[in-house]
């Protein structure tokens, strides 16, 4: 896998006088070769949005490359997009907090408090009906209750009458659309509650994003806050107009990975998103780092909720519960210095003693950080060569922090992950030492170590110029964004991108997806890259709709337009040939629309 | 990702696109099984000499073998199989099938999520490992099958997850461009890309289709009469059948097969009736239906099976059983020294068991992969595929 990295480095001659294949050491010479003002533009709309718009092309070159980057960096100065903000409406979780979310949507635990009398039901009609269901389950399994499940309240044919019935069942999918939204809103739930699983199914892409929610909560209560997550991020990439900040939203999560799967993971990654990492993509490293740190979402992910000083197990009975020293080693080894940074197994085993007690409270009770001194190790602590007096509490925890965020070695490996997810896998030298320069000198301010990568010659420069492969995430929210698609549901795109190899939230490792394009190029990838670049433009999604009119009638010139530059020649070619087969076969054929799904799955559009 | 030289065709897949009558040499192959939720061991392959397996489980244990369908198949006067898993008897007596007991990960976590984890990257305990034990033993060879690592899920797991390329499929026939037109022009454009990354994994892609769409021209037919039951893990197997028949250059397929978390009411009013009886009903079947099938091919093959930890060896209020350690493998296939249950039994008393409640582990799993991995696949380098675990304890499982 190595020794393709150093092809791709050298690939970036494409839109390029031809080269000569020389050694891998002459690739650093490409760091200093400069980019035309054209290219420049279009290597910052690769690089810091998830890919150019009709229009961004002209926009940028009119505001000027570096005042638009400028504005990036200050995403509070930039307008949102209304349309964002409606789509964000309907998702209700993502505003909510997390006892909220717990209390909100069914939930296994939510099952057990109900049931233990610890938590009263939830408001929702959906979700009430829910779960009653889930508790007769519970119930039924526990064998204190052997009737039969439950009816729904009110039967469907009391709701609707036989006409409207059939065609729920039977329509076409635009009357049941059109059925669907003639429903009155005091109705609709009853409805939902009494119609079959399978039903609500079949209606999810045909209801709106409302009572499309409301058919999910019916099925898979479980569900719901994923699809929240999923469909906002899906929207935000799509349509925000602070496209670096989600771009580093996406970067930072990625770094400080948490598995959505993982059991009360499922109810505390929204507001691990929105108050732990959004906040500070573009702040001081510190205080992004504290709040990881005091994240339920984290402190549960890597197990420090249960690591307790050996000698402090609750209550003094025998426990099974002693250090644990998952989160200690994963600061050092992932968040912070990186594996080469000069720790030792020591140093795991006394930073994990300084988190002792650092744990969150249970799931009923609002599943908050807390820190609980019954449960710190006392003892003094070394770490990386500094004393941490006995007698300590929560501030043992801070001082590691303190240690590590100032670290040199941190201060590399930032600056060198950075670099490889914005400028190329394999980063020049210089470059790194200057970023890490800038992250000490400002005690990691984050929005000047970008300013000082984005600002360099080497960002800039051909080295750069689409040396990397788009994320799965990024092809496909790039294809919308290019071909100007309307997306009404956004989750069969994140089910997509599942199947490209990136699933959402769902990365079981703490490592995060590899910044390297290797991670990204298989067999399986390449050709779900392909399958959707047909799907889409020939409008076979579900949600989404591509307006073919936009294409223009020259097959060549609908891959400039979808490309923002002009096709490699092996892509040209074969476009045209194509078309002529095409022609030949059938003068009718949607023509636009196989050149636009062929520009999409070309190589040129994996690139950017 | 490998690389080919222009314009040449690799052995394997001349093979498969053009049947020449010379085949090269076989590939060993393993197959690996996760069953996903914690298998319940103990009601798997019971301990019918263990009076405490009796006293410790008074309504779901598997009665003594008695002969009756409702109670343990004898397998050593010591150790019977579940009645439920009778069709793997006649496998076991041809001495093709290894069981090994009380084996599983050392590490104490009981959630599935940590467990299943740490078993798929092979690195007990260690969180960070970027990638998984299957596809870490596949030998470091160049033109190497572009299927050469197959997954039969949606998604790649962790266990072959890794510098290999593997592909998950969920079946053979969606590995194709579903447009007759576009498939062709994606391949031109791929080939002739000055691109070297995407111009490479491009050909493999096109290949691979090809192959997948070569050995779909006629429907399978199972040999031997085999009939493969209903179900995701029969599916997968049969396709696996396919995929080795086809001599298309597989080494590692995968797949798994869930709902092995029997919390409450595990078993029926019967030993053969309820939810694991079940389970185990559809899993016998299907992997005697993929013996069956393969026939001789069967010698290149092993299938190996794995659950993240075993079950407590007490029941619990519920006619269930909660989270425990150590648990049961499967091995079966060519070279396999079977017909016997191997491992050391660590007994159940109370002090013999783990942290007083489940059954302790005498056998660390990665003593049973490593040996395949070493001596089936020809792997010698446990060093990398098991990083920190270098010398297994092999259980002398595969024939000299």
């Amino acid at each position: 896998m190595r020794k393709t990295l150093a092809f791709a480095l050298f690939f970036c001659a494409l839109a390029l006088p031809a080269r000569t294949a020389k050694k891998a050491a002459s690739d650093d010479s490409l760091f200093k070769k400069k980019l035309s003002k054209d290219a420049q533009v279009i290597h910052a709309l690769d690089r810091l949005t998830f890919g150019p718009r009709p229009g961004d092309v002209e926009e940028v070159r009119k505001i000027g490359v570096r005042k638009w980057i400028e504005l990036q960096l200050h995403p509070e100065r930039i307008k949102e997009n209304p349309e964002l903000e409606r789509k964000l409406a309907p998702l209700q979780s993502l505003r909510m907090t997390q006892a909220q979310t717990l209390a909100a949507y069914p939930s296994p635990e939510l099952v057990r408090a109900v049931a233990l009398g610890l938590q009263k039901p939830p408001e929702d009609p959906i979700a009430r009906a829910q779960l009653e269901r889930m508790l007769r389950r519970f119930e039924v399994k526990k064998g204190t209750d052997q009737s039969a499940p439950l009816e729904p309240r009110v039967p469907l044919a009391d709701l609707l009458t036989r006409e409207q019935i059939r065609t729920l069942r039977g329509g076409t999918p635009s009357e049941k659309t059109q059925l669907l939204a003639s429903i009155p809103e005091d109705k609709i739930d009853d409805v939902i509650v009494a119609l079959p699983p399978e039903l609500r199914g079949q209606l999810m892409p045909l209801a709106s994003p409302v009572v499309r929610r409301k058919l999910l909560l019916a099925n898979q209560p479980q569900q719901l806050v994923f699809y929240d997550l999923a469909e906002a991020k899906l929207y935000r990439a799509i349509l925000s107009n602070r496209q670096l900040e989600e771009e580093l939203v996406d970067f930072w999560y990625n770094h400080f990975n948490v598995y959505i799967d993982k059991g009360a993971d499922r109810f505390l990654v929204p507001s691990y998103e929105r108050d732990v990492i959004r906040p500070h993509v573009l702040g001081k490293f510190r205080d992004l780092l504290e709040a990881t740190a005091n994240s339920p979402a984290m402190m549960f992910y890597l197990d420090n909720w249960q690591s307790v000083a050996p000698d402090r197990a609750p209550n003094g009975r025998r426990s099974r519960r002693g250090l644990n020293e998952n989160y200690a080693r994963e600061l050092m080894e992932l968040h912070t210095l990186g594996v080469d940074g000069g720790y030792t197994q020591k140093d795991v085993t006394e930073v994990a003693r300084c988190f002792t007690g650092w744990t969150i409270r249970a799931p009923g009770a609002g599943g908050e950080f807390f820190y609980n001194d019954r449960l710190h190790d006392k003892g003094e602590k070394v770490v990386l060569g500094v004393t941490i007096p006995a007698g300590g509490g929560k501030e043992d925890g801070e001082k590691v922090l303190d240690i590590l965020a100032n670290h040199p070695a941190t201060a590399r490996f930032i600056s060198k992950e950075l670099a490889q997810r914005f400028v190329a896998d394999n980063p020049p030298a210089e470059l790194i030492d200057r970023m890490s320069k800038t992250f000490l000198r400002t005690h990691g301010d984050l929005r000047e170590l970008m300013r000082t990568m984005l600002e360099s010659k080497e960002f800039f420069s051909a080295g750069a110029y689409r040396a990397k492969v788009k994320t799965p995430l990024e092809m496909i929210v790039a294809s919308i964004r290019a071909t100007g698609a309307q997306v009404d549901y956004a989750f069969p795109l994140a089910q997509r991108i599942g199947q490209l190899g990136e699933p959402l939230y769902r990365k079981v490792e703490p490592t995060g997806y590899s910044n390297a394009n290797a991670e990204w190029v298989s067999s399986a990838s390449l050709l779900g890259r392909m399958n959707f670049a047909l799907a889409l433009a020939q409008n076979r999604l579900p949600g989404v709709k591509v307006d073919a009119e936009r294409f223009a009638s020259d097959p060549v010139e609908t891959a400039r337009l979808l490309l923002f530059t002009d096709p490699s020649p092996a892509t040209r070619d074969a476009i045209e040939k194509a078309m002529a087969n095409q022609k030949t076969k059938d003068p009718k054929a949607a023509i636009p629309a196989l050149a636009a799904a062929l520009a999409l799955g070309s190589p040129d559009f994996q690139r950017k | 990702m490998a690389m080919f030289g222009v314009g040449s065709t690799p052995a394997w897949l001349s093979r498969a696109l053009y049947a020449q009558d010379t085949p090269g040499p076989r590939k060993k192959i393993l197959v690996a099984i996760f069953q996903r939720g914690a298998v319940d061991g103990l009601n798997v392959v019971v301990p019918h000499g263990e009076q405490r397996y009796y006293d410790l489980r008074p309504t779901i244990a598997v009665p003594r073998p008695d002969g009756t369908p409702d109670s343990a198949i004898d397998l050593d006067g010591f150790f019977g199989l579940h009645p439920s898993l009778k069709s793997l008897k006649p496998i076991y007596d041809s001495g093709h099938l290894a069981i090994v007991h009380a084996a599983g990960s050392p590490d104490p976590t009981r959630s599935h999520f940590d467990a299943q984890d740490y078993m798929e990257s092979g690195t007990p305990g260690r969180k960070a490992t970027p990638d998984g034990w299957l596809n870490r033993a596949l030998p470091q060879e160049p033109r190497e099958s572009p299927v050469r690592a197959v997954s039969f899920t949606a998604d790649l797991p962790r266990s072959l997850r890794g510098r290999n390329d593997a592909v998950a499929i969920a079946n053979l026939s969606d590995f194709q461009v579903r447009d007759a037109a576009g498939a062709l022009s994606f391949e031109e454009m791929y080939a002739g890309a000055i691109d070297k990354v995407l111009n490479g994994t491009g050909r493999e892609t096109f290949d691979a289709v090809k192959l997948m769409q070569s050995i779909q021209k006629q429907p399978y037919t199972p040999a031997n009469g085999a009939s493969y039951p209903g179900g995701r893990l029969g599916n997968s197997l049969r396709q696996i059948a396919q995929l080795i028949k086809a001599d298309v250059g597989l080494e590692v397929a995968f797949t798994d097969v869930a709902g092995w978390d029997t919390h409450v009411n595990e078993v029926g009013a019967k030993a053969s009736v309820g939810q694991l009886p079940n389970l185990l009903a559809n899993f016998g079947d299907t992997l005697a239906a993929f013996y069956r099938d393969l026939g001789d091919r069967m010698a290149d093959v092993i299938v190996v099976t794995m659950s993240e930890f075993g079950r407590t060896a007490r029941e619990n209020g519920n006619r269930g059983t909660d989270h425990g350690h150590a648990n049961v493998m499967f091995v079966f296939g060519g070279g396999v020294k079977g017909g016997k249950v191997y491992g050391d039994w660590p007994g159940m008393a109370e002090e013999q068991l783990y942290e007083g409640r489940d059954l302790n582990l005498t056998t660390d799993f990665r003593d049973v992969l490593g040996e395949l991995v070493a001596r089936h696949m020809g792997n010698r380098q446990l060093a990398s595929v098991f990083p920190g675990y270098a010398e297994p304890r092999f259980r002398g499982l595969l024939g000299a």
